[in-house]
């Protein structure tokens, strides 16, 4: 049992210079047998393990990692948080994402770091303009808050915003959620880590699925790096890695993997306290609490699992954001990286059972999982747990791809996926 | 980020052409006899293979001609260009 965090813990360990800190979470060898297993330790895997052992009393789970636990594109995001979609099936699913968020430090006893900062969309033309209008409409019948702002108000909110109309893509307004934000994105995953381990659940690191053994089509185990694992249930996590996964399992997916970039600035005191995101110009910028700007570019247009992404990339949101933020340009940037996201061709995720009784994918978050993190690993708990999805997770089921029945959210989300 | 040996232009910058993703997809020849599981297949499901992928590559700001491409997607290295309606040069 780990000890709760508090102040009285933390004025205890003071008096021993920190150095009596219980270890977060174990580090065990794998079992022979699990009653589930999930591959994946990234938020959402370990979100997953934490809900089945909390909501659905499964407490014998193993969670696998290939490297470390929130090493993928947990550790690789903007870390933003919004849920301002437009269609119901998507502010369904990211709203209950976002009003787990608004308690997850005091559930998970572990400070994530989530700030309300709001996330402002800007409009760069008349159709954007129209788009964002409507979404803010949607999602105000939908009960998820949203106000359109006009250029002055923009301006108000964010003042060090360009928003002059004499450039090339001008401000002609925006969108706001103020319960939107950002929260810290390796403590989302440490937090899942510690509150899985308290449940009992295994958590494996350095454990590579190396493939899946099938009965007909019933789940028998799965080959691992670390051996043979017995189990009937398989909850699959794995990003931009779950094609290869559904490879191993016969399976296709109707999803293509690609580095997505970001990249930080060197930090600087506080100039701007929210999050803006322009889709039009494919700008999103933040300031992290180390004062860092986040700066959140695009994907390349190509199948890559390389982890690096094209300078070109870099270069075009770069300028953009100059653009916008004419004060940034001596800035420096520090680090630049990319995480590869699996997209689907309507935008939107997949959490579902599939043709293999036993096995189910929790993928397809592209551009966007990080967010939905708590509700994803929420819904998919349920599918897994009751062999049916949650009502909320019902629309985003791999058949929707033969029935036609798409969430189609390209374009009408608030950033280009 | 790398160079596309062109068939038609030579070595060029990878931001100059256009992906078309995978290669060798062919559309339906019947495809009022097609089941909705065939249309998901033609339409949506990928590959999207770790490792060596065929896939088709467009000229855009060149040529404007299409070719296929075999390239590692672990590493980008290209492996073989070859043109439209050639048999791939590798397996």
């Amino acid at each position: 049992m780990n000890n709760k965090y508090s102040i009285f813990s933390l004025i205890k360990n003071a008096f021993t210079q920190h150095e009596n800190w219980q270890q977060a979470w174990g580090n065990p060898e794998p079992k022979n047998e699990y009653d589930a297993v999930i591959v994946g330790g990234g938020g959402h895997g370990l979100a997953t393990a934490y809900y089945l052992g909390k909501k659905h009393n499964m407490k014998n789970i193993a969670v696998l990692e290939k490297g470390w636990i929130g090493g993928g594109n947990t550790g690789r995001n903007t870390t933003i948080i919004r849920s301002n979609y437009l269609w119901d099936a998507s502010a369904g699913l990211y709203d209950h994402a976002l009003k787990i968020w608004e308690n997850l430090s005091q559930e998970l006893n572990y400070n994530v770091m989530f700030s309300q900062r709001g996330v402002m969309n800007l409009a760069h033309n008349l159709q954007d303009v129209r788009d964002l209008k409507r979404r803010t409409h949607a999602n105000r019948l939908n009960g998820i808050d949203a106000v359109w702002l006009n250029t002055e108000e923009v301006k108000q909110y964010c003042p060090i915003i360009n928003t002059s109309q004499n450039i090339r893509y001008p401000v002609l307004g925006g969108t706001l959620q103020k319960r939107a934000g950002t929260a810290r994105h390796d403590a989302v995953a440490w937090g899942y880590a510690r509150g899985a381990d308290e449940m009992g659940v295994d958590i494996i690191q350095n454990c590579e699925v190396k493939g899946i053994k099938r009965n007909g089509d019933a789940i028998e185990g799965i080959e691992t790096s670390k051996g043979f694992i017995k189990t009937k249930k398989v909850g699959v996590v794995a990003a931009g890695h779950s094609s290869v996964i559904a490879n191993m399992a016969g399976l296709k997916l109707p999803l293509e993997s690609k580095p997505l970039q970001a990249l930080v600035s060197e930090p600087v005191k506080p100039i701007i306290d929210t999050v803006v995101m322009s889709n039009a110009v494919h700008a999103y910028v933040s300031q992290s609490d180390k004062g860092e700007l986040v700066i959140g570019a695009g994907t390349d247009a190509y199948v890559s699992y390389t982890q690096r992404g094209s300078h070109d990339v870099v270069e075009g949101t770069l300028k953009a954001i100059l653009e916008l933020y004419p004060i940034f340009s001596r800035m420096k940037m520090l680090r630049q990286w990319g995480g590869i996201v699996d997209i689907c061709p309507d935008a939107s995720p997949i959490i579902s059972k599939t043709s293999i009784k036993g096995l189910y994918f929790n993928c397809g978050w592209g551009t966007g999982g990080f967010k939905a993190t708590p509700g994803s690993g929420d819904l998919f708990a349920h599918t897994i747990a009751n062999d049916e999805p949650h009502k909320l997770n019902a629309a985003f089921n791999i058949n929707r791809f033969v029935s036609g029945d798409l969430v189609d959210e390209h374009g009408a989300a608030a950033v280009a996926h | 980020m790398f160079i596309i040996n062109c068939p038609y232009c030579g070595e060029r910058d990878q931001s100059e052409f256009t992906a078309g993703g995978e290669a060798h997809i062919e559309r339906p020849k019947q495809p009022t006899e097609l089941s909705d599981d065939e249309w998901a297949e033609f339409l949506f499901m990928r590959k999207n293979i770790k490792g060596v992928q065929f896939e088709r590559w467009n000229h855009a700001h060149g040529c404007r001609k299409w070719f296929n491409v075999v390239r590692d997607t672990t590493n980008d290295k290209i492996h073989a260009v070859y043109k439209m309606g050639e048999k791939p040069p590798i397996d």
